[in-house]
């Protein structure tokens, strides 16, 4: 197996990797303060793509379109917390599957309504279309731009959570909610504010990936359950954790899909091998969680505690 | 003393349900709508799953996310072995049922180690490794899946008829009810009722929790993958998507909605939401806002889910 394609792969796994941390992020936040399960989250990276096409469209410049998704979605974030979510936290968590699964169908069929069944289209900017020279590897300029993008934003977002007085309260939050608030932090505010960041990291997650994955209906359910595996994996609360995780799960999903068919050429028969490939390599993000939760059930970075 | 956990017969509105449903062939023969029976029997089905669902969820507090994965397990029995020759129902459900006890001992015996969270997100790994397993194996018809070369029979009963498979779903979901609630209404079932509320206590006063919430875990896999083999007969034909974690979130969703934690929960769930469907479908194909603003409406407004309310509704005077 040439180098260079080990190389393009890696790329590919960070890419990835990044972009689930986006998602992950806001999830995790969620989940960890207000121990929220949130499984409308999916859908505000649905409708962050969805706003980043229509203004794309409208405006003309790729990045006016992911800016104005980014705003966009973050209200729409914060107005679902403050509407509904808040109502839901003193609940059990049944409750908060059923009434998130029922925002998930009322967002796809909103979405439905307004730019119909079809997947629509979100084109990079022209200046990134063609592929750059990167050592041994040609890679898509796009893509470089998506890692550097995540990057850039994961490095914030770490700065903001540890060396902020507002990351300190969200920790603190994560870590013990009550004893937070019995400290005087204003819980309620902080989290719809958390909120509204969480929508606007999975509306520039959508609009990133937009253009290389399809813009439909129900993109944002299999990613959410992704999302779920890593923060899972990372430790319910925690951003290094999510960090660690999707970075795990991107390169083990992207580097399994590349690289088992070719291992298993090597071992088995050619038509067992076409089949076992594939399965091994989508069933191994599972076996990963498996494995991390048997022998730590709480995640390799657990918040609380 | 009350005896509080006790779950009652209520024989009058009990036999009233049942007297409608075994009228109900008759109404959809007599209104000329025939095909609305292959979609009652469908919900029956679901009925059953559901409840089998709400044994481990409201009962014995484990939230299983990969539920679907017994189904699809009966399911794919019946498909592998009718090919073989075996048209017999009398063997095809047994054997899905046995299926699905299989699959929940292996998957269970693993994930009851752990609980909460974690014990969602580990039942919802192995429904998904299950998933993609079928989804890759061509042998099992990759995505594409099994057809079955007809209905199953059962004795001299032919199921081919859609009336004759109504009746039989609807036989093994009263008998599914009854030994569920007679399970409930047993020690065993008094104790796993003690070790969703307290498990620590529970082992503190000797049960051994860990062998008996296997038990119900590999009871509930039996009952669901009965239920698989139940749609797999009346469908005709089973595919990958009975594994994945959306078929088991609708069964969640079905067990909630209906009311976990009472007898009639889930079978209350999956008729409402499948019937839901099905009447907000003919008027709209935006179908799922409707389905969508109904469950939203439920779980702020009936925090019990559906059987909690109507019980409220039913003891207010």
């Amino acid at each position: 197996m040439p180098l260079s394609l080990i190389a393009e792969q890696l790329l590919n796994g960070l890419q990835l990797g990044l972009m689930l941390f986006l998602l992950a992020a806001g999830l995790t936040l969620v989940f960890g303060i207000m121990d929220m399960i949130n499984l409308a989250h999916g859908s505000l990276y649905m409708v962050g793509a969805y706003l980043a096409a229509a203004v794309t469209e409208a405006s003309g410049s790729f990045w006016l379109g992911l800016l104005g998704a980014t705003v966009a979605t973050a209200a729409v974030g914060a107005a679902l917390e403050v509407s509904l979510l808040r109502r839901l936290y003193a609940r059990s968590h049944l409750s908060q599957v059923l009434a998130t699964f029922a925002v998930i169908l009322i967002a796809n069929e909103i979405v439905r309504m307004i730019w119909g069944s079809q997947p629509i289209l979100l084109n990079p900017p022209p200046a990134l279309a063609g592929p750059v020279q990167v050592g041994s590897v040609r890679y898509p300029a796009y893509r470089l731009v998506v890692i550097g993008v995540g990057l850039a934003l994961a490095l914030l977002l770490w700065l903001l959570v540890s060396r902020t007085r507002a990351g300190m309260r969200v920790r603190a939050g994560a870590s013990d909610r009550t004893m937070a608030e019995a400290l005087g932090v204003d819980i309620r505010t902080l989290f719809t504010a958390v909120f509204a960041l969480g929508a606007a990291l999975s509306a520039v997650a959508g609009a990133l990936l937009g253009p290389l994955l399809a813009v439909q209906v129900g993109m944002g359910e299999n990613i959410l359950i992704l999302a779920f595996v890593v923060i899972t994996i990372g430790g319910i609360g925690s951003i290094r954790g999510a960090l660690l995780g999707s970075l795990l799960v991107g390169l083990l999903d992207t580097a399994g899909r590349a690289f088992l068919p070719f291992l298993f050429r090597k071992m088995f028969p050619a038509a067992v091998a076409a089949e076992a490939g594939p399965a091994m390599a989508a069933m191994s993000i599972y076996m990963l969680m498996v494995a991390v939760l048997y022998f730590r059930p709480a995640g390799l970075f657990p918040a609380r505690g | 003393m009350r005896d509080t956990l006790r779950i009652p017969l209520r024989p009058r509105p009990a036999l009233a349900v049942v007297a409608m449903l075994v009228l109900l062939p008759i109404a959809a023969l007599a209104a000329g709508q025939p095909f609305y029976l292959v979609f009652a029997a469908r919900v029956l089905i679901y009925a059953l799953i559901a409840s089998s669902l709400n044994l481990l969820i409201g009962y014995g507090g484990m939230v299983s996310f990969g539920h679907a994965a017994f189904v699809g397990a009966g399911a794919y029995t019946v498909a592998v072995l009718m090919p073989m020759g075996i048209g017999s129902a009398w063997l095809l459900w047994p054997a899905a049922l046995l299926a699905g006890a299989l699959l929940a001992l292996a998957i269970g015996a693993i994930c009851l180690r752990t609980s909460g969270v974690t014990f969602i997100m580990m039942t919802l790994a192995f429904a998904q490794m299950a998933y993609y397993l079928v989804l890759s194996l061509q042998v099992l018809g990759s995505d594409d899946g099994l057809a079955l070369p007809k209905r199953p029979s059962l004795g001299v009963l032919d199921l081919g008829g859609d009336t004759a498979f109504y009746y039989v779903a609807l036989a093994v979901l009263l008998a599914g009810l009854l030994a569920m609630r007679a399970l409930l209404n047993a020690p065993i079932g008094r104790a796993l009722q003690g070790i969703r509320d307290n498990e620590t206590r529970m082992e503190a006063l000797g049960f051994a929790t860990y062998r008996l919430k296997l038990l119900v875990f590999v009871i509930a896999g039996a009952a669901a993958g009965l239920g698989g083999g139940l749609l797999a007969s009346l469908n005709g034909l089973v595919g990958p998507n009975l594994f994945n974690w959306t078929e088991s979130g609708l069964l969640m969703v079905m067990v909630i909605l209906g009311g976990a934690g009472r007898l009639i929960g889930g079978a209350l769930g999956a008729a409402v939401l499948l019937a839901a469907e099905e009447l907000i479908a003919e008027h709209t194909i935006h179908w799922p806002l409707g389905i969508g603003v109904l469950l939203l409406a439920i779980v702020l407004f009936a925090p019990q889910g559906l059987a909690g309310l109507a019980r409220r509704v039913g003891s207010d005077p």
